[in-house]
Parts: C-alpha cells; structure tokens; sequence
C-alpha cells in the first residue's frame, strides 16, 4: 500500500517534470514576447529601449538557462515577477485561487450530485420515457460548448429575472457563496454532468445484468436495496476515474465561464497573461493547474482503492 | 407426507421479437422435505427457466409466468404480492447459481453478504446476524470461519465461494433450496465436496433440494427423483433408480446412451443425439423431440404426447413406449 503510492507520487513528480518542459517550450513558441507586444501595441517605438527590456528581463538567454532559472526559482518558492504589473506572481495569483477553488468545487459537485443520481434513474427505468428525455438531456450537453451555454444562461436571467448572477465583491458567507457561484457553476459543471450520467448509466445497466445482483435479488431485497447496496457501489467505479480525468476538462470551462460571468478567478487571469506572453505568470499558473490536476487524480486512484478491495488488497 | 414444494401446469413465456418464446410449459412436480428432485435436460431445455420461476425471479419484461401454482409450504407464491414473495425468497426459498465466481457481490465482505441475509429476515442484532454468519460458514466446512468472514470474494477459490453461497442459501433454513448447476463450474474434486455438502445439509435440515443439471452422473449420485425437461416440457419422471435402468423415452435413452463409458471400445466413437433442440419460439406441432427421434411415427409429428404413467411411479411423455 505504502509502496502504491510511493510509486504514484513518483509518478507525479515525472509528470510535473514533463510539464513544466511542455509550458515552457510551447509559450516560447509562440510568436512575440512582452517586448514585442508592448512595442506592437503600446506606441514605444525606440528599439534600444525594447533590447534593454529583452535583456533586463533575461529573455536573450539560452533557453536552457531561463528553464533553469525558473525551475530553481520555483525550488526556492520564487514564482518571480510579472512582467505586467511587476508585482511577486504569488501575491497576483494567492487571492484569486479561493474564487476559482469554490467555483471549481461548486462545478464538480453539481456534476456529481445531479450525474449520479440521473444515471441511475436512467438505467433503472432503462427505455422509458424518463430514460429518453434524460439522455437527450446529456446528449445535447455533452455537444454544448459552455461558453455558448453561459452566454445563454446569462440572457435567460436577463430576460427572465432581470438580474445578473454577476460577481462585484467577494461573497462573504458560503451561503452567499453558493447563491453567486450557483449558476456559473451550474454552467461549467453541466458537461461534467452530463458525461457522469452517460457514464453512470451504461456502468450501471452492466452491473444490473451481473449474477450478483440477481443473487441479492434472491435473497429477497428490494428493489432499492439492490439498486443502492449492491449495483452502484459496483458501478460508480468507473465514475470516480472519471472525476479526476473531467477535474483537467474544469479547468477549460472555467476560463470561459469565468469571462462569461465576469468572475476574477485564476482561469480568467490565466488567459490574460497569456495574451501579454507573461511568462512567469503563465508558467507557474500551469504548473499550479497541473498539480492540482495531478493531486486531484491521486486522490481518486486512493478512493478507488478504498472502494475496491481487489485494488486494495493486491496493492 | 405433504410436499413442501409443490408446482403445478407452471407455464413461463418470453414476448420477443422472434415471437413468443415458451420456455416452461406446463410443467408439474412436487418435493418432499429432505428429498432431492433432480431437473435434468440439455442446454436450453427450461431447466434454468423453470428455476427462476419458482423464485419469481423471471425478468419482466419481457419473462411473464401465465400460469400455474408453485406452492411452499401451503403457500402459492405465484399468488403473492411483489413485497410477500421478497418475504419468501431467502427465508423459504433460497436459490444457489451455477458460477460462484461471479454470483457474489466483489465488494462486500462475505460475512456481510450473509448477514445480510439474516437481518433481512430474521429481527436479529447486526452481531448476532455476523455471528450466524461464521457459523454458517462453520457449518459448510469452511476452516477459519471467523476470518473467512471477512474476506471478499476474490480473496476465495471457487469451491470455497459456492460453500459460502451454499452458506447464505441456506442461512434462514429455508424449507426449499434451488441449486442450479450448482458444480457445473467447479473441478471434479471440488464437485463432490459440494454434493456431499449439499447432501448433508439436506438431511440435517430437512430442506427439499431441487437439483438443475445436465450431468447424469451428478443426478445418479444425489437425487432420489428426477424429472427429464425437453423444449420447455417435462417427457419424463420417476424415481432416479428406475429412470436409469429402464428409461421409457427416446429422449432419455439417448442422453443415457452418450454419457462415456470407461472401458469402452477402443476407438469407439461416441454417441449422440443427432440433432439439436428446436428453437423455442418455432416448436413443432406435435413432440418437440420427433424430428430427432429413430422411433417417431406419424402421429408424433401431429399431436403432442401426454405424460403418463408407463411403470409403477414412472410417467413418460411419448407415443411410442
């Protein structure tokens, strides 16, 4: 067991390696640097003012150098500056990680309290007329981009409430949280959902066909007992893999939701430095998303093995 | 001694595309307590059909059982409510399948699989359920019950996991035990323990034993009646003894007949049935079995035979014997 996941951490720091490496050679890939854009954009126009901006802020060294800057950097807890506001990276990113933390966090729960259950009701009354709406429901989904279903969202509140559930201050109670959050998150979570239910339906059609569930039928349980007891614990096994797989998918939404709803997260300010080829900040945003996506999927492997005494016991 | 279990004209049909499927047809018997009634045929023959149900386990859709009386203990359980016969199932009628592989849940211990059994139908304390549990497992011969109970499945070999089945079945002393193909899946070894087992527990019990196999070999060693099912219909019963030293069907003799014998001929090639089952959504009109039968004459492919009495206790569904 200990040995399970020393091997997965081990595992975890490989990754991590890879793609620290990925993020950085692909930001230098893409054509221009903060110099260029500021001169682009900006109006500067005196080009020994932009070769010492290049050299004050390293980018004329070799590559391998500024990777080992970072990486050393980031050893030590030095995330570095950004190069727009010229301020720590971590004093930028810290408040903003909460608002995308609960917002992420919303999301899944949303995805597995309504993905869940909906997948079961789905399979249980397998091709009624339940069944269908359900899976045109996820289907339909499933094909929806969310940023079209933000914009969507936010129209149906317009016009239906006269509102916006738009973010002005930081909500101070999780009440108040949940009562913000709700509807973003209700919108970035709807394909997480979705892919639960599909998911969570076709497990649980196959477990329902297994020689165990007609056992537990045979010793004269009902329905439900057999349903809950002894066919979903069977089939949200898959389910919990793909929790940690759809965490990396969040992240995606959340940059479009995040815009949509004007929320000042991670995601959104992500897009942002990008856009001024903020290394720094970039770099080490991605790494904080890998990790957390890396951390995300340890966590579900452990679950599985806690739910699973095949996995648990061989490990 | 009145019969415990006692089926009467039970008739099981399937609605599917292909037609309506006649698994069981008419089909009737009866089981004293601590008697074992073996159910013999081939693969598809409504062995298994009529197993599940007496369990009213037959999934409905598209399973419907149209008519017939199975009766436990008085009690007809095809008249029953859908909450009075999960009462029964377990409690009155328990059931053992032929894969203990993947008939126990992988998830739950299987010390709790059988206290689950227990608490279901006895008000007991979730202690004495997991104690009744270990000694059950004690009772089926398994050596180290009380760590064997909490186990999981995988952590067992198949014989030992049909024992725990047989250990659940038979947990609230149901006054009927189904064992479909009960050691179909198990080595030769194996498959006599568990008969032995089944055969002890029978006689200390007193439960009657409906027994589902195509094995004659396993009837011969444990059953005291046996009835031959084909294409959903019963063709023959009688005593085990006599079914075997003077089989009245063409059916049966021919299943007798291509069991291997040792010691035969060398080279001698084995014998068969020619043939297969018919499907059973197209029978044909008369005995389902003439279109394989040496013996058949005209009025076998126009009217189906009934069963009756050929010997003393010994009943066959055919024309020509």
């Amino acid at each position: 067991m200990l040995d399970y996941i020393l091997r997965r951490i081990g595992l975890m720091v490989l990754t991590l390696f890879g793609v620290s490496v990925a993020i950085f050679l692909l930001l230098r890939i893409v054509p221009g640097n903060i110099a260029d854009i500021l001169f682009d954009s900006a109006g500067l126009v005196d080009p020994a003012e932009k070769q010492q901006i290049i050299t004050d802020l390293g980018l004329d060294q070799p590559l391998v150098t500024q990777y080992v800057h970072w990486i050393a950097g980031l050893a030590h807890g030095d995330l570095g500056y950004s190069y727009v506001s010229e301020k720590p990276v971590l004093d930028e990113v810290l408040p903003r990680i909460p608002i995308t933390a609960k917002l992420a966090g919303l999301a899944l729960l949303f995805a597995v309290c309504t993905g869940v259950p909906f997948g079961v009701i789905s399979a249980v009354r397998q091709n009624s007329w339940l069944d269908y709406v359900l899976r045109v429901i996820s289907l339909a989904a499933l094909s929806m981009p969310s940023f079209w279903l933000g914009l969507l969202v936010l129209m149906g509140f317009v016009n239906w409430f006269g509102i916006l559930p738009i973010y002005d201050k930081a909500p101070a109670t999780w009440g108040a949280a949940i009562l913000m959050f709700g509807v973003p998150a209700a919108t970035v979570g709807f394909r997480s959902s979705a892919l639960i239910m599909r998911l969570t339906r076709s497990s649980m059609l196959e477990v329902l066909r297994q020689d165990y569930v007609r056992t537990a039928r045979s010793k004269g349980l009902s329905e439900p007992a057999v349903t809950f007891i002894h066919a979903l614990r069977n089939a949200v096994l898959p389910v919990i893999t793909t929790i940690g797989i759809e965490t990396a998918f969040l992240f995606g939404g959340l940059i479009v939701t995040e815009t949509v709803f004007n929320i000042p997260g991670v995601a959104r300010f992500l897009v942002e430095a990008i856009r001024w080829r903020d290394y720094p900040m970039v770099q080490n945003l991605v790494m904080f998303i890998a990790i957390v996506v890396v951390l995300v999927n340890l966590i579900v492997d452990l679950a599985y093995m806690f739910v699973d005494p095949r996995i648990r016991l061989r490990a | 001694m009145a019969p415990v279990l006692e089926v009467s004209g039970l008739t099981t049909v399937f609605h599917t595309r292909g037609g309506i499927v006649r698994a069981v047809q008419d089909v009737s018997f009866s089981v004293e307590a601590g008697e074992t009634l073996a159910i013999v045929g081939e693969s598809g023959c409504g062995k298994t059909m009529t197993a599940l149900s007496l369990m009213r386990l037959i999934p409905s859709p598209p399973g419907q059982i149209t008519a017939g009386m199975v009766k436990v203990a008085g009690t007809d359980l095809l008249a029953l409510d859908e909450a009075s016969m999960r009462r029964m199932r377990g409690s009155q009628i328990a059931m053992i399948f032929q894969e203990p592989m993947t008939a126990l849940n992988p998830l739950l211990t299987v010390g709790r699989q059988i206290a689950e059994m227990v608490s279901l139908h006895e008000n007991v304390s979730r202690r004495a359920a997991n104690a009744r549990a270990v000694e059950m497992l004690h009772h089926v011969r398994i050596p180290a019950p009380e760590r064997r109970a909490r186990e999981y499945p995988h952590q067992m070999s198949g014989g030992m996991r049909q024992r725990a089945m047989i250990a659940m079945a038979l947990a609230c002393k149901p006054k009927v035990l189904i064992a479909d193909e009960p050691t179909t899946a198990l080595d030769v070894t194996i498959q006599a323990q568990v008969l032995d087992l089944i055969g002890d527990l029978r006689k200390e019990l007193g439960t009657a034993v409906v027994l589902i196999t195509h094995d004659l070999g396993v009837v011969a060693e444990t059953a005291d009646r046996m009835i031959v099912m084909y294409a959903g219909r019963k063709v023959e019963e009688g005593r085990t003894k006599d079914l075997f030293a003077d089989p009245c069907h063409p059916y049966l003799q021919g299943l007798l007949a291509s069991v291997p014998r040792f010691g035969g001929g060398e080279g001698e090639r084995l014998r068969e049935i020619p043939g297969i089952v018919p499907p059973l959504n197209d029978l044909p009109k008369g005995c389902a079995f003439a279109p394989r039968c040496q013996s058949a004459i005209g009025r076998c492919r126009d009217e189906v035979p009934p069963l009756e009495p050929k010997r003393p206790g010994h009943a066959a569904a055919c024309w020509v014997t």
